[in-house]
């Protein structure tokens, strides 16, 4: 994509991109290069500069137990989430998509939640699930103990799941029904003509047109429970009971911030970075396929 | 199209008002709990219908969580990165779409980059560079043997702390960069036959052709910048004057602001007043939300 | 094969109606062409006849059941779609296939089945290509494969060909009505393209803004147009209509300027002293002196032949000339115009006054006359 027309004075062009190539320099290329740099180093105790030590850092990170616990974490973390958002997502789509009557009341609400903060999320659901006040302690009145949270890490792992699920429907809604609307009308009433009902239509002829946002979508939903769910965690769990929600995000945190280690945490950046970018060019390679469709 | 289904027609409606139901219920029970005393919120099970203590709840978390000071700062610097991020993106697009020079293609490729890495996966370098945002330069010049030191420039505990580091992002960027590129090459022919120069071209034709897509960008950055957590979390340790809305929220439960067993009346309540500016924006704006969503992220 | 019916029929969006009560009857094997410019509600009454539309008033009735109600798949129609509406990530043969899958028809039937369709189409060294991989052409001709292969009662054309360039709208145009030879399928056919119409059709049905303005065929429309509006928007160019003050007792219709344009007493010798609209067609003129004078326009070159434009009373009447005249813009001209070939039209409904014997009509329908502009 070029334009024909274009401006050839070099200067104002220059002056034109300047703002935002120094804001990059400064607040992202320079911390990434450092980043970097402080994992394939290690802070003198006694002060002074630091020492090159290689791939120290990240044997460190790997040989550590609680590092790998909280790979697990975040993968099954981003599964669970991606999965149930994804799913309630595209089934709510298709179904307002039916445009019966009173289908723009749900297109108008049902984003609302993604709209909210992750940490307000967060504490929203920590007092809706919380085990001794809210509205889910209910089911301990008749079976003690079966919820707790603060105590049982499977409980607040599914809290936290549940937490970011709820916040990301709405987003998946919106592209889901975005596809689905830029279906074209006389391609779902060509197949209405051949014999498809609302429900085999769905299935042969909507899902898989919007196959290409549902890819699209997936990577989102991972990096988006990689990143955006820490104001989640943090609220709600801080990482707790015993790391069973531990995302790496939050580690990252914890190691640098509170354990003042920056190069573990700098080594642990580096990885969090390849694995987006890793799913990023994924995502690329969908977008290409998106484009032979239409 | 006629389609007679009744079946799964109700099928659909019982789904829908469900799903309506388990979505908005949250929003709703945060709602009930801000409007009970502090007896009420702890029954279990809890009542689903609102109570009449809702202002004296919002009275209390506002004066606990000094949001008379925090919303202020929210709202500088929700408006601060908004307005910086249209202002920066249109420029730069314009540069990289209108003008040809050889670096160009670098440019694209450096700021598409800064697309994919969230500033939550680079915090620890990002919050030493916010320490002193010249030591890039004072490390440049140290790498290049200049022993030239440069003041210390301390962004912790500012607005531009909060505000610079989150404008650095190429979203609004590349929504500009599209919608330039569908702007037909004739109107840029006609304006240069007509005299116009390059910055009188981008004002007065350009930026009025774009102002949809401005009001899009203003209004998903807006919110966008009103939920930052990490961030300020991090660069605010002077909590009196520089925190932010969101920030107040890990102070509620279970916290020396709020009391311990946690105050889930007054808690709920001061959830709602952060809540409270993005989901007004998203309910007003709710067009531009929309649009500005599938733009950005496409 | 099954007739069509229409009682009565409108469509309304909110307040607004769009089809003002249409009746029509469409015999078995016939195939009817609507044609109207866009938005005259004439793919609103095809998608009605599909089902894609709910009727708000009225009853349409294909094979003798009304189908009001009746979902788009039980109606036993087939659709061509302006844009193919083709499945875009299904193969061509699955494409073609769709509605027998549905009908639960087994692979080995339906690949016979495909495999027939195809080749009658020429589509078969394309069967494994997906829709965004062929021709515009290539499209057009998977789409009326979906349509035939389920053998349906009533065949329905949305403006299938105004996607295609003019060659192959053309030739396209040949294969539908072959299409329609072979297998003599009752056909809707909707188009805003008049050649389109004349060529095509059994019947020509003219509709303008929700209302059916006449029904014939092309020789009708073109010879006997119903209304002005009709005259004007069938043949290229339209009839040439200028108003006046019929005298049916001197077989005359004084202009505006006060000249006088003859017209066959004999036919209506009924009408007396009063407004009417002259209209005759521009093959009907000829350049002579003593006949109606204007002043000359311009002329517009079709190689063998020229169109002439004159103001004639301050109104504008084209003169289809054979060879090549030499005219300056501001020349006064003078028409000739056959009395035969004058008809009567009504100056306040436009409608085409009735006069007696007047089916005789010299005018032979000359494809060429439609050549599009």
């Amino acid at each position: 994509m070029e334009k024909r027309a274009t401006f050839s004075n070099l200067w104002l062009a220059a002056a034109l991109i300047a703002p935002q190539m120094l804001l990059i320099f400064v607040f992202f290329y320079w911390p990434s290069g450092e980043a970097l740099y402080w994992a394939l180093t290690l802070e003198p105790p006694f002060g002074g500069d630091n020492e090159w030590v290689g791939l120290l850092n990240f044997r460190t990170v790997f040989e550590d137990p609680k590092y790998w616990n909280s790979v697990r974490i975040s993968i099954t973390f981003a599964f669970f989430a991606t999965t149930l958002s994804l799913g309630v997502a595209a089934v709510l789509a298709l179904f307002v998509d039916r445009r019966l009557p009173g289908h723009q009341v749900y297109k108008f609400t049902f984003f609302l939640p993604y709209a909210l903060a992750a940490p307000a999320v967060g504490l929203a659901f920590r007092f809706i699930f919380s085990p001794d006040a809210g509205f889910v302690s209910a089911v301990n009145r008749f079976y003690p103990d079966l919820w707790n949270p603060a105590l049982d890490g499977y409980d607040a792992f599914a809290l936290v799941v549940m937490a970011q699920a709820w916040t990301m429907v709405g987003y998946n809604f919106i592209f889901f029904l975005a596809a689905l609307q830029s279906i074209p009308r006389t391609v779902n009433e060509a197949s209405a003509i051949d014999g498809a009902g609302v429900l085999r239509r769905m299935w042969d002829i909507q899902l898989p047109l919007i196959a290409p946002t549902l890819f699209f979508l997936i990577v989102i939903n991972i990096t988006d429970s990689f990143v955006n769910s820490f104001g989640i965690i943090d609220i709600i769990s801080g990482g707790g009971p015993a790391r069973a929600t531990d995302l790496m995000v939050y580690k990252i945190y914890t190691d640098g911030f509170q354990g003042k280690d920056y190069s573990l945490a700098a080594a642990q950046s580096i990885v969090l970075m390849v694995l987006i970018v890793v799913l990023t060019f994924v995502q690329f390679r969908y977008i290409e396929r998106r484009v032979h469709y239409s | 199209m006629i389609e007679r289904t009744p079946i799964l027609d109700f099928l659909t409606h019982a789904l829908l008002v469900l799903s309506f139901v388990a979505l908005l219920m949250p929003m709703w029970i945060v709602f009930v709990a801000a409007t009970h005393d502090f007896h009420t919120v702890n029954q279990v099970p809890m009542p689903l219908l609102p109570g009449g203590h809702f202002f004296e709840n919002l009275a209390a978390a506002w004066e606990r969580g000094n949001f008379g000071r925090v919303m202020v700062n929210s709202l500088v610097v929700a408006l601060g990165i908004t307005g910086g991020k249209i202002v920066i993106a249109a420029l730069s697009a314009f540069s990289i779409v209108y003008f040809r020079y050889r670096l160009r293609m670098l440019m694209f490729w450096l700021i598409f980059i800064t697309l994919m890495l969230p500033l939550e996966v680079r915090i620890v370098p990002t919050y030493a560079v916010a320490a002193d945002a010249l030591r890039p330069f004072q490390g440049m010049l140290d790498f290049a043997g200049f022993s030239v030191d440069l003041p210390e420039w301390n962004l912790l505990n500012s607005y531009s702390g909060l505000i610079l580091p989150l404008i650095a992002t190429a979203t609004g960027t590349f929504l500009y960069r599209q919608f330039f590129l569908t702007v037909p090459d004739e109107l840029t022919e006609a304006a240069k036959m007509d005299g116009a120069g390059p910055i009188r071209f981008f004002l007065e034709v350009l930026m009025p052709l774009s102002k949809t897509n401005m009001a899009a960008l203003a209004t998903i950055m807006f919110v966008w910048s009103w939920n930052q957590y990490l961030w300020p979390l991090l660069v605010v340790t002077d909590h009196q004057n520089y925190a932010t809305a969101t920030m107040q929220l890990q102070k509620i439960v279970p916290g020396p602001l709020f009391g311990e067993p946690p105050v889930w009346n007054v808690a709920m309540a001061a959830n709602l007043i952060v809540m409270f500016p993005p989901v007004l924006v998203t309910i007003l704006l709710q067009r531009w939300f929309v649009r500005g969503l599938i733009q950005t992220d496409k | 094969m099954a007739e069509i019916a229409l009682r009565g029929v409108r469509k309304s969006y909110g307040k607004t109606e769009v089809v003002h009560g249409v009746d029509l009857d469409i015999a078995a094997g016939e195939l009817v062409v609507i044609l109207g410019p866009s938005g005259c509600g004439k793919s609103t009454l095809l998608r009605m006849v599909a089902g894609l539309e709910t009727i708000t008033s009225g009853e349409i009735s294909i094979g003798g059941a009304i189908v009001n109600r009746l979902e788009p798949r039980r109606r036993g129609c087939a659709m061509v779609f302006q844009n193919y509406a083709l499945y875009p990530h299904m193969t061509v043969a699955e494409n073609i296939g769709y509605s027998l899958k549905i009908a639960g028809l087994s692979r080995a039937e339906r690949r016979a089945r495909v495999g027939k369709v195809a080749a009658s189409l020429g589509l078969t060294e394309f069967l494994e290509r997906k829709p965004g991989q062929l021709s515009g052409g290539q499209r057009q001709r998977v789409a009326m494969g979906r349509a035939m292969i389920r053998e349906p009662r009533v065949f329905l054309y949305d403006e299938p060909l105004s996607n295609l360039d003019a060659r192959l709208r053309v030739a396209m145009r040949v294969e539908i009505r072959k299409l329609h030879q072979r297998l003599a399928t009752t056909t809707l056919f909707v188009t805003h393209d008049q050649v389109e119409a004349m060529t095509l059709a059994d019947r020509i049905v003219v509709m303008n803004k929700g209302v059916v303005e006449q029904v014939g065929t092309p020789q009708d429309v073109y010879n006997r147009p119903e209304s002005t509006y009709v005259a004007g928007f069938i043949g290229a160019p339209g009839l040439n209509l200028l108003h006046g003050i019929a005298d049916s007792d001197q077989g005359v219709v004084t202009l505006r300027d006060g000249q006088r344009l003859a017209f066959d007493r004999a036919r209506w010798p009924e009408i007396g002293h009063g407004p009417v609209i002259a209209g005759f067609r521009a093959e009907g003129v000829m350049l002579a002196a003593g006949g109606l004078t204007g002043r000359f326009d311009f002329a517009e070159e079709l190689g063998a032949a020229q169109l002439i434009h004159a103001t004639i009373a301050g109104e504008t009447v084209i003169a289809h000339v054979a060879g090549a005249t030499r005219l300056a813009g501001g020349e006064p001209v003078s028409f000739a115009v056959d009395p035969a070939q004058v008809q009567l039209f009504d100056a306040s409904t436009g409608r085409r006054l009735a006069g007696e014997n007047g089916a005789a009509q010299p005018a032979g329908l000359d494809i060429r006359d439609f050549a599009a502009v």
